[in-house]
């Protein structure tokens, strides 16, 4: 009678054990998220509608921190410049990545290569890439950029110093680290098209150009949109490159939400306003990731 | 031969004649110039009497000199990139042990909820960290349950780079695709949890630890705003955080910058040389799948 009731004990024991085992491999992952993913974003999400005040004490202000978004001009304007910038670095990148990625295409040796030191601006750490380019913008006649232009015939540009131009300089710097790296998704996909489909159309007289357009591009369809939500994201989310570039001057022509919130917040101790404008950019970004699958649903 | 033909698109490397080759070549070399020439250009400088912007460029006049390293080591280069080198061994070590416990309850053990947790998982990927930097850096500074002020630390900038659904994520496919078999038999044989995990489990994951340590390194190296709110003082700047400060020098000018910018640089393009494959693996299955 004993031995049985022991070894029932026994199994149950070791049945409540197996059960724990799972979530003590799972509990430091847990605790890691919960600490500085779950609690910071609740904690953004509280802080955005109140006036934080550290020791003295939180007062609860409802919804004007998302007012003083709305209604400020620095705001509306560095959420215009980061829509801006995220449309024309996804869209550049998207567009040369495709173009590097059909010229580039093949296992020949030198093709990897020259994949291989095209692919070295996406490795390079963002602060790095940013001076370099600080240098290249060099806006003197004769900076490096502009001696480059200058064999062409063409003016030296003022890049990063001019209001008119400031924009796009870091543009152009976020399609020279970004259009590589769409380079390689957009390779992997050409890897993945039917080439029988390649050789019939050719058989059947279509030329490079048509073979492309038919073929290609719609076997793509799947890359561009994934490119586009990452690439979207990563554009109006872009900080560290315009708070090195520029940090937003001259003339706040390249303030970008990023910047202005790091400003408000951790500058300025504008904690609330700086919460609320988070908010902003993630709803921004919930937007477009829900709106790029929508469409590719109904395209399904 | 013929097949090969429509290996790629444009059917570039099977063009015949002189004239389409060199042009070609022109392609691919104003291609490596325009990517990787900014690069070498700061290497090359890092090497040279590089004085201001002008100077730079693929081929210096200065000649050969390693004065912007001197240079470096007063105005304090080689303390950041300790403190660099500091957050991301302890912060890839931590995130790699967290990834593949995590995996491993995920991948191998049935558990209640275990969806739940994955969608929990994924949902920290699609929340931007520039969004949660503000709050961040409150919690940071007063960490419940026991108001610790991680502001200021070493393990302020590691622990929260430590779990990143990213790792967690290619881990768990990766150590679903693993037979049991081998863990089973393990337990037979009377191996405890941690024994099958650390004797059978993970040498059998090692291709996917190729993954995500590549991938966490570079991660971790680039992470910026995070030692940003996190550094309170210069002496505990990373490298890439004190760039900004060492733009130029009153005796080397920029060769003080762009010393500092290619020790920067090197870990990184050393890391990816080494594993590039796993690099495109990684970079194509987390692209298609995200």
């Amino acid at each position: 009678m004993a031995v049985p009731l022991a070894s029932t004990l026994g199994r149950r024991r070791s049945r409540r054990r197996s059960r724990a085992v799972p979530w003590l491999f799972l509990a430091p992952a847990l605790i890691l998220l919960l600490y500085f993913k779950y609690i910071p974003m609740a904690e953004g999400l509280r802080m955005s509608f109140y006036e934080v005040r550290g020791y003295l004490g939180d007062t609860w202000v409802g919804g004007d921190n998302y007012d003083e978004i709305v209604t400020s001009e620095a705001f509306t304007s560095a959420i215009a410049h980061s829509l801006l910038l995220a449309v024309g670095t996804t869209a550049g990148s998207m567009v040369l990545g495709l173009g590097l990625a059909l010229l580039l295409e093949g296992s020949a040796r030198h093709l990897w290569f020259v994949r291989t030191a095209a692919f070295l601006p996406v490795v390079t750490t963002i602060a790095v890439v940013a001076e370099v380019w600080r240098i290249m913008y060099h806006p003197a006649a004769d900076g490096p950029l502009n001696s480059i232009i200058g064999w062409f015939g063409i003016a030296p540009q003022p890049y990063l110093a001019d209001a008119d131009s400031s924009l796009l300089s870091i543009m152009g710097v976020g399609v020279w680290r970004g259009a590589p790296y769409d380079m390689m998704i957009f390779l992997a996909g050409l890897a993945g098209v039917d080439r029988t489909l390649y050789e019939s159309s050719a058989v059947d007289g279509a030329s490079t150009w048509r073979r492309f357009r038919h073929v290609t591009l719609p076997a793509l369809r799947p890359v561009f949109a994934i490119l586009f939500t990452l690439a979207a994201i990563r554009g109006i989310r872009v900080f560290t490159e315009v708070f090195l570039l520029t940090n937003g001057a001259p003339n706040g022509s390249t303030e970008v939400l990023m910047t202005l919130i790091y400003k408000l917040g951790l500058q300025r101790g504008e904690l609330g306003i700086a919460a609320a404008g988070s908010i902003v950019l993630f709803l921004g970004t919930v937007v477009l990731t829900v709106a790029v699958r929508a469409l590719r649903r109904r395209e399904a | 031969m013929r097949a090969e033909r429509f290996d790629t698109v444009l059917g570039l490397s099977y063009r015949r004649g002189f004239a389409p080759r060199i042009g070609v070549f022109i392609v691919y070399a104003v291609m490596v110039l325009v990517f990787a020439g900014p690069l070498v250009a700061l290497m090359i400088g890092a090497f040279s009497r590089v004085v201001d912007p002008t100077g730079f460029s693929l081929v210096p006049d200065g000649g050969f000199t390693l004065r912007n390293f001197v240079a470096a080591k007063d105005r304090d280069v080689y303390h950041y990139l300790f403190n660099s080198f500091v957050v991301v061994g302890f912060g890839l070590l931590l995130q790699i042990l967290v990834s593949i416990f995590a995996a491993y309850a995920l991948a191998r053990h049935r558990m209640r909820f275990a969806a739940l947790i994955m969608l929990a998982i994924l949902a920290t990927m699609m929340l931007p960290e520039e969004v949660i930097a503000v709050p961040l850096s409150v919690v940071l500074a007063d960490l419940p349950p026991f108001d610790i002020n991680l502001i200021g630390t070493y393990a302020g900038m590691i622990l929260p780079v430590g779990a990143w659904g990213f790792s967690i994520l290619v881990m768990t496919e990766f150590m679903k695709e693993v037979p049991v078999e081998l863990e089973e038999a393990a337990r037979i044989d009377g191996a405890g949890e941690l024994r099958t995990f650390f004797s059978i489990v993970l040498p059998l994951c090692r291709p996917a630890l190729g993954v995500i340590g590549v991938f966490g390194f570079t991660m971790i190296w680039d992470q910026y705003l995070l030692p940003l709110i996190v550094a309170t003082e210069p002496s505990q700047y990373t490298l890439p955080i004190a760039l900004r400060t060492l733009r130029s020098d009153e005796e080397v000018g920029i060769g003080v910058l762009l010393a500092a910018a290619m020790l920067a640089l090197l870990p990184s393009v050393i890391a990816f040389l080494a594993f590039q494959r796993q690099f495109v693996r990684g970079l194509t299955s987390g692209a298609i799948k995200g």
